[in-house]
């Protein structure tokens, strides 16, 4: 008997409701103080396919997928076949018996095969086809022993804005479906759920934290052409839009929305774009133009598989050495990698404090599994006090109306920083130029201002490189085995960190989230004792090693990298160690 | 009341004698002091071609940015800061060819800028290539056997895409440019003023002879009336022997994008709070909802 440990698979096509009813699971296991990770998994269609989500259980954090799944809710054929090798003996499998699934290779494994007549309990409540997966719910509750009153709430919740008749229905469906498996199976079953005590807990994706930290951090502007995996932030955020005096804006391309954004931001609010790399690339000519007129703006890109229109609802990191060289000519730029939800919510922040502070642009950089995976986490972790807002160097109307001479937007200084005025006051009246210009913003064509402008430009990348933080090292400090990563790679590499300890080998890990300007003294530092350092990164050529090289002349000694268009898992870094580790 | 002296900056034009440019940044000028407007209430955005540099050479706020994004960078800044007057300057590559989706969509969304484009039917800054609006047949040296697609027809294009005022003009006849801008700038909604200019170097086909031998002002045309749509179709279907300039169409108690923003009935953005002083209750609430 397995008691709060345990992997659920919701598997059936799309349309079927297997992400809402997955992410509503978790909720409810979540309010019974348990620890969830949840994955979902689906395809760039709307119907049919064959879609899943995968759910986590523990009383301890979980920080990533993986592992054998213990419970498949089957709503398709499908669905079993795909799963039924992932699941050890002990663990079940429940679907509608009109369903043509071959229960004697489940019983010949020893898995415990659990018809249910999902579909006439539903027919039967007179509900409707897209009930199932709430009469699904409903069993997966009563085969597990978990108090169905958690699960009953996160219904209510789901459905209260479709009145109370649609509540009612929905939690009479699930507690027959409940009642049903309660009778047939449960007793049966090894694995079994039960609520603990502990704090409560929010189920958060990446793209949800990102925008509770664009919040607090006071962003008014949001501009975006959707693109998945990057399409929940325009979405959360203009579902958002009138509580939260936000303006957000669905443009009619990418270009459109970074030059909203930079409009935005030029006049003085706080603005972003979101997008994918695709979206990205349309924007590259107006990051230059950001840069170059010195203009604070955020730009979030979370990665999915390239070239072109690639995988489009999977993940990779293929785009890091894009994102730090995109546009023509040379300008600092801020780059962050969140890798936790945690991360995303303080790079929401820290993005737009460093995009004022440096007066240029800031890319927060993510990808479809930190963008989609939901994790459970104290609330604490969304600490809004920790939040401050630092705008950089503005002038006040004060200041402007004691300025002796004209105002000089560009002025050189030795920062490299030069002080904003937002339009509107009388003093403030300059122009800003994609033009090489002078410290008012005229045009220019002259060598040594150009070489200044380039200079003063330059220095705020080296002020920038300063407050740029130290990779995070988890894990053992004399490590015989360190791995290399930045970005979403984070939760399986910890998990893979801890697997490798408890069986007492000496691992650890060397995460960046401060991307750029790089922070080599600071990296170099983090990896002075490692033996043997392996890159972990999802994409084909390991570009943060080769960044890693560039910037510190350390060779890394391994790699495992990964362009399936699937998330690292712990069970994968573990299975592809190094020889040399192993 | 301001003056005309009011915009003048020191940085001289870098426009070749003559050109059609001249008329223009003229006749802006003329038509923000006549409004009492002051450089600081003004946000000129322009993209890249010669016209563009208008906003390099007055006194006003400015954004030159990058070639056919004025438009949008224009919109971030009005839903930013709404105060301002918004005035978007470029060229016809800029506006109508690498623009032109911007073009379109900008009219549709009624956002209240000014739209001027510096139309002279060539590709100045780059030496003399045929633009969008290049007659079928134009001689250029990237179309050696003349221009073989149709020219876009601006004012056709703005009146499909529903924009709300809807106007050409002439860059040979300053005082008409600028009664038509102030009249763009009193427009509440997106106002297209379509300024036909001579470029004296590259274009020879195009003159102000050419011009002003086919311009004729709508104003002066009994019974014109430029709030019907489908005789505002018709006249903007002109062009040939007969050009028509003035107002071809308005249409005016339309609501602005802006008008029908939630967040910005609260004033400008940008002088609103970052954060509402019930900010950090509200936050907590968000919280919630994922619990």
């Amino acid at each position: 008997m397995s008691v709060n440990y345990m992997t659920f698979i919701i598997g059936g096509e799309a349309g079927q409701g297997v992400e809402s009813s997955g992410a509503g699971f978790a909720k409810a296991l979540a309010r019974g103080g348990l620890h969830v990770f949840g994955l979902p998994d689906y395809r760039s269609r709307i119907r049919g396919g064959h879609n899943f989500f995968q759910i986590r259980v523990n009383t301890r954090p979980l920080y990533s997928h993986g592992g054998p799944a213990h419970l498949l809710l089957a709503l398709t054929e499908e669905a079993v076949l795909r799963h039924r090798e992932d699941i050890p003996a002990g663990g079940g499998v429940l679907y509608d018996p009109e369903l043509a699934v071959d229960a004697g290779w489940l019983k010949a494994k020893g898995i415990l095969a659990c018809p249910v007549p999902l579909g006439k309990i539903v027919k039967s409540a007179a509900g409707t086809r897209a009930m199932v997966n709430t009469a699904a719910l409903g069993a997966a509750t009563g085969l597990t022993g978990y108090d169905f009153s958690k699960v009953a709430g996160v219904i209510e919740d789901n459905f209260r804005r479709k009145g109370q008749d649609v509540v009612d229905l929905n939690l009479k469906i699930a507690q027959a479906a409940l009642d049903y498996v309660r009778t047939t199976f449960a007793s049966s079953f090894d694995y079994r759920l039960e609520p603990v005590s502990g704090p409560p807990r929010m189920v958060v994706n990446g793209n949800q934290a990102f925008c509770l930290g664009a919040l607090a951090a006071g962003c008014k502007f949001v501009a975006a052409y959707p693109m998945t995996p990057s399409t929940t932030i325009i979405e959360f955020m203009s579902a958002r839009a009138a509580p939260y005096g936000l303006v957000t804006k669905h443009t009619e391309d990418e270009i459109a929305a970074i030059c909203m954004a930079i409009g935005a931001g030029h006049a003085g609010v706080r603005a972003m774009a979101s997008t994918s790399g695709g979206g990205f690339s349309l924007m590259v000519e107006a990051l230059g133009l950001a840069g170059m007129t010195e203009i604070p703006v955020v730009i979030v890109e979370a990665q999915r598989p390239g070239p072109s229109t690639g995988l489009a609802t999977r993940t990779e990191q293929g785009d890091l050495l894009f994102l730090l060289h995109a546009s023509q000519g040379e300008f600092p730029r801020i780059v962050l990698a969140p890798g936790t939800v945690e991360q995303c919510y303080e790079a929401g922040i820290r993005a737009f404090n460093l995009a004022e502070r440096y007066q240029t642009p800031a890319i927060v950089v993510s990808d479809e599994f930190l963008a989609g995976a939901i994790r459970s986490v104290e609330k604490e972790a969304f600490d809004l006090s920790a939040a401050t807002i630092d705008r950089g160097q503005i002038l006040s109307d004060a200041e402007l109306d004691a300025l002796p001479g004209p105002y000089r937007r560009y002025q050189f200084t030795g920062s490299g920083i030069s002080p904003r005025a937002l339009p509107g006051h009388p003093k403030a009246v300059y122009s800003a130029t994609s033009d090489e210009h002078d410290e008012e913003g005229h045009i220019t064509e002259e060598a040594d201002i150009r070489a200044r402008m380039v200079e003063k430009r330059m220095r705020k990348l080296e002020a920038a490189r300063q407050e740029m933080g130290a990779p995070e090292t988890y894990g053992s400090p004399e490590a015989d085995i360190t791995f290399l990563a930045w970005g979403s790679t984070y939760g399986p590499l910890r998990e893979a960190v801890d697997v490798l300890n408890c069986g007492g080998r000496k691992a650890n890990l060397v995460h960046l989230v401060d991307i750029w300007p790089f922070p080599g003294e600071k990296v170099m530092a983090a990896l002075s004792r490692s033996k043997c350092i392996v890159d972990v990164e999802s994409n084909y050529s390991g570009q943060m090693a080769s960044l890693l090289r560039m910037h510190t002349g350390i060779e890394v000694n391994a790699r495992i990298l990964k362009y399936d268009g699937r998330a690292h898992s712990p069970d994968y870094i573990l299975a592809h160690l190094p020889g040399e580790v192993k | 009341m301001s003056d005309v002296k009011d915009f003048f900056v020191s940085v001289r034009p870098t426009w070749c004698v003559g050109c059609g440019d001249y008329g223009i940044w003229n006749a802006v000028k003329m038509a923000l002091a006549g409004l009492d407007l002051k450089p600081h209430q003004v946000m000129f955005v322009s993209g890249i071609g010669c016209g563009s540099k208008l906003p390099d050479y007055t006194r006003a706020n400015g954004y030159l940015s990058i070639h056919g994004r004025p438009l949008p960078v224009a919109t971030g800044i009005k839903l930013a800061n709404h105060s301002l007057k918004v005035i978007a300057v470029h060229g016809d590559g800029d506006g109508y060819g690498i623009g032109g989706n911007h073009f379109m969509h900008a009219m549709r969304r009624n956002i209240d800028i000014v739209d001027i484009l510096q139309n002279n039917q060539i590709y100045g800054l780059t030496k003399g290539q045929y633009s969008p609006t290049s007659d079928r047949g134009f001689i250029t040296t990237t179309s050696p056997e003349g221009a073989i697609e149709v020219a876009v027809n601006p004012l056709a294009l703005a009146l499909a895409a529903s924009a709300t005022f809807v106007s050409r003009s002439f860059a040979g006849d300053p005082k008409h440019l600028a009664d038509t801008i102030m009249k763009a700038i009193n427009h509440r909604g997106y106002a297209l003023v379509d300024a036909l200019q001579p470029c004296v170097t590259f274009n020879r086909l195009n003159t102000y002879d050419w011009y002003r031998q086919r311009v004729y002002k709508v104003e002066d045309e009994p019974g014109y009336d430029p709030t019907d749509r489908m005789k505002a179709f018709a006249k903007a279907l002109e062009w040939g022997e007969r050009i028509p300039i003035g107002v071809i169409y308005q249409a005016e108690g339309k609501p602005t994008y802006e008008d029908q923003v939630p967040a910005l009935r609260a004033g400008p953005l940008v002088k609103q709070p970052m954060v509402s002083p019930r900010f950090a209750e509200e936050f907590e609430a968000l919280k919630d909802t994922f619990v």
